[in-house]
């Protein structure tokens, strides 16, 4: 019994027919603006990570709460053409008008494209990479220099060690870690002259098992202050506290993953910069292109006090904090790297883009960056 | 799960003297009883990502979320709009080729996870070899060039895991997935030490290989030519496949294993070419990664496209052609995860869900297969 006869031709014909009512259902989108200002995030990971993307994510809920503001938030963002595809959604079916890129490799190529694509949509990217002379006008960075609340850590820790060893647990051997290194140890050296610094380098941004390892490893070799940079510290932090040691945290609050041994940590304060933006856009001004600083422009902080921190630590901490306000310099030339070579000639301002170029640990701290 | 190996329905009727005599009249074998036999494999995949999606929206009932939003998000984000659709295709252009990556060798019966390592180092090798060139060498050589170089590597490394399963009788999905680890840490090791562009700091890669030896998109879209050259490859290998003796040999190894060496067929050149075609494949979606999207390797390379392949070779029974439209509606479901995430205040696992859900209902479907008299029309007029 034939139920179904269909010639090759006619099923043919009637498929493509289907084929172009579908295509012809296909059309542009009118976008959409539901607020005054749609602002769309982009993060690398989870927002709930204890680190990097928290900060960003605490400080996008501030910005929720300027009137006329809407934020849009996507996580789990690779640094692929997906941030692309992201940052043009948001844009095209969300109607955002600011768009902020959280993670370092979004910017080349994936931001500047589509700040040429879409010339009436402001991008900031969250490291300082804007270039005035070539990249497009409505593109832009704004960072906080970090290295400013490690010196922080570091003072607190110093005042803190028994051993006069601060164990490290660092991602790769760039240029921002080994500045957050070296100030920990800078910072130590304040309050501790014989302090030094030991850094293990587990070799990418996620390692949740080498991160363990690395601070069981520094544990074991003496080291009873742990501080890390790493995308995610809770490992760290963890690891440490059950150890009984004393740990500095790293890009966002730690305090409640160590309610024994926390210090004090290393904070970002993006909202500064993000109710900055806001205040801006209602007044009709533009986004400034480049923004970046650090204690002096209240764009890092630190995390307050926890059990950890002795009398004499928060006192030595809170004046570093002061220092750091009144733009003392944390580099005070000549200084050595520990191969024995003069690498920072004379002293230099925190913000001072020489110590951006920075490929080379202190004299004081154990390890090696190949 | 199906290897590929010729099935009934796949061997022209009249060459199964059970199921017709040859003397029986042409005009039961028409296109009609043929589409009526194929089309189980449409119906039950789509019964299937029906059940899937029923499931799926207890579990947003569940949580409170409306199924119906979510449906009309994913339509938005993945299809609806000229934009959306691009973007789908755009997504779905790396999981094309890394599918074909495992396709080719499940129908030689081997069960290869490494396109992630084949990937990343045909990229990377096709931007190490266009770094020293760049300047000095015309895109119009250069091009072609990183391409080949990206199919060389690609096919050499899974190649390596095809020859060991045969010469050595190492576990090909084991070795292939160690591969994937070892090469990753080879682009790494060369990106953050000597090939390392000292002018950024931050982010280990190497040199950008500039606008001028990018590849670009398809004109008048923002989908980039990786998209078409992954069609035209599936095509390609759906027609060596089925249509040559070649695929015939494969197809017989992968059925069955010492008929194949009985018949004096070249099982070692067979299983060491499906392997290495696996590789090129995926080497393949790593140049143009390298040349479409990033214009350097760094450690993005690594973005997982080899491992959303296995899904989506998997889920189109390892049918070249099929790969296309699976990769498209993954690319959509992708797609239009963000949109889901920022309207539906859902989280990122969300799409996981959905996928997880999807992957797992279509293998229990494949119990489903051969149990419908309706698909069987030659069977059903004998029974008669």
């Amino acid at each position: 019994m034939r139920l179904l006869t269909v010639s090759r031709r006619s099923f043919l014909q009637t498929a493509a027919g289907g084929a172009l009512g579908v295509a012809a259902g296909l059309g542009p989108m009118g976008r959409a603006f539901a607020a005054d200002l749609t602002v769309g995030i982009v993060y690398v990971g989870a927002r709930d990570d204890f680190g990097w993307n928290q900060a960003h994510a605490v400080a996008a809920e501030a910005l929720k709460l300027v009137p006329g503001v809407k934020v849009v938030e996507e996580e789990n963002v690779p640094e692929t053409d997906a941030c692309a595809k992201t940052m043009e959604s948001m844009i095209n079916l969300d109607g955002a008008g600011l768009i902020l890129a959280t993670s370092f490799g979004y910017y080349t190529p994936f931001v500047v494209d589509m700040a040429k694509k879409y010339p009436k949509v402001e991008f900031r990217h969250a490291a300082p990479l804007w270039n005035a002379e070539k990249d497009p006008k409505n593109a832009g960075s704004y960072f906080g220099y970090l290295n400013q609340a490690h010196f922080v850590n570091g003072v607190a820790a110093g005042a803190s060690t028994t051993s006069n060893k601060i164990g490290f647990v660092a991602a790769k051997p760039i240029s921002s870690v080994l500045s957050n290194i070296n100030s920990v140890l800078l910072g130590a050296r304040k309050t501790n002259p014989k302090a030094t610094v030991q850094v293990i380098f587990t070799g990418d941004w996620s390692l949740p098992v080498r991160e363990a390892e690395a601070a069981n490893a520094l544990v074991d070799a003496g080291c009873d202050v742990i501080t890390c940079h790493v995308d995610s510290p809770k490992v760290v932090i963890e690891t440490a506290e059950k150890r009984g040691v004393k740990t500095c945290g790293h890009n966002a609050s730690q305090a409640p993953l160590a309610p024994k041994g926390f210090i004090t940590g290393a904070e970002y304060k993006w909202s500064t910069i993000y109710k900055g933006y806001a205040a801006d856009i209602a007044d009709g001004k533009t986004v400034p292109n480049f923004t970046a600083g650090g204690y002096e422009a209240d764009f890092v902080q630190n995390t307050p006090f926890g059990a950890g921190a002795t009398e004499a630590a928060k006192a030595a901490a809170t004046g570093a904090i002061a220092d750091m306000k009144n733009k003392v310099p944390i580099y005070v030339g000549p200084l050595k790297d520990n191969k024995g070579n003069v690498v920072i000639d004379k002293t230099y301002g925190n913000l001072d883009p020489f110590l951006d170029k920075m490929n080379y640990l202190l004299e004081g701290v154990v390890g090696s960056i190949t | 799960m199906s290897t590929g190996a010729p099935t009934a329905s796949e061997i022209p009727r009249r060459a199964l003297g059970t199921a017709k005599p040859p003397s029986a009249p042409a005009d039961t074998y028409d296109f009609g009883s043929r589409l009526r036999a194929n089309s189980e494999y449409v119906v039950i995949p789509a019964f299937a990502l029906l059940m899937a999606a029923l499931l799926f929206a207890l579990f947003l009932l569940a949580i409170g979320k409306s199924p119906l939003d979510f449906i009309d998000y994913v339509w938005k984000g993945g299809f609806g709009t000229a934009f959306s659709f691009q973007n789908t295709l755009q997504r779905s252009s790396p999981l094309i080729l890394t599918a074909l990556a495992v396709a080719i060798p499940a129908r030689i019966g081997l069960i290869m996870i490494g396109a992630e390592g084949a990937l990343v180092l045909g990229g990377f090798a096709a931007a190490a070899i266009a770094v020293p060139m760049v300047g000095v060498v015309p895109p119009i050589i250069t091009m072609p060039v990183m391409v080949l170089t990206a199919l060389i590597v690609g096919g050499l490394w899974v190649g390596l895991a095809g020859y060991l399963k045969y010469a050595r009788g190492v576990n090909e999905t084991i070795s292939s997935l160690l591969l994937t680890y070892i090469g990753i840490a080879i682009m790494n090791f060369f990106v953050e030490g000597v090939m390392r562009d000292a002018s950024n700091p931050n982010k280990p890669s190497t040199k950008p290989i500039g606008e001028a030896y990018m590849i670009g998109n398809i004109p008048g879209t923002s989908v980039h030519w990786g998209f078409l050259v992954g069609v035209v490859v599936s095509i390609a290998l759906y027609f060596l496949m089925t249509r040559t003796t070649f695929g015939f040999a494969a197809r017989v190894t992968g059925g069955n294993f010492r008929a194949a060496l009985a018949q004096g067929l070249p099982v070692g050149r067979l299983i060491v070419s499906c392997a290495m075609i696996a590789g090129a494949c995926a080497g393949l979606a790593g140049y143009f990664e390298v040349a479409a999207i990033q214009g350097r390797a760094n450690a993005s390379l690594a973005a997982g496209y080899g491992f959303t392949g296995i899904l989506v070779s998997f889920l189109a029974r390892h049918n070249p052609i099929v790969i296309v439209p699976v990769a498209i509606l993954f690319g959509g479901l992708v797609a239009s995860g963000g949109l889901i995430q920022r309207r539906m205040g859902l989280p990122d696992a969300t799409v996981l869900v959905l996928q997880g859900l999807i992957f797992i209902v279509l293998l229990v479907s494949e119990t489903l297969y051969g149990r419908f008299a309706i698909f069987r029309p030659g069977d059903a007029k004998e029974r008669t």
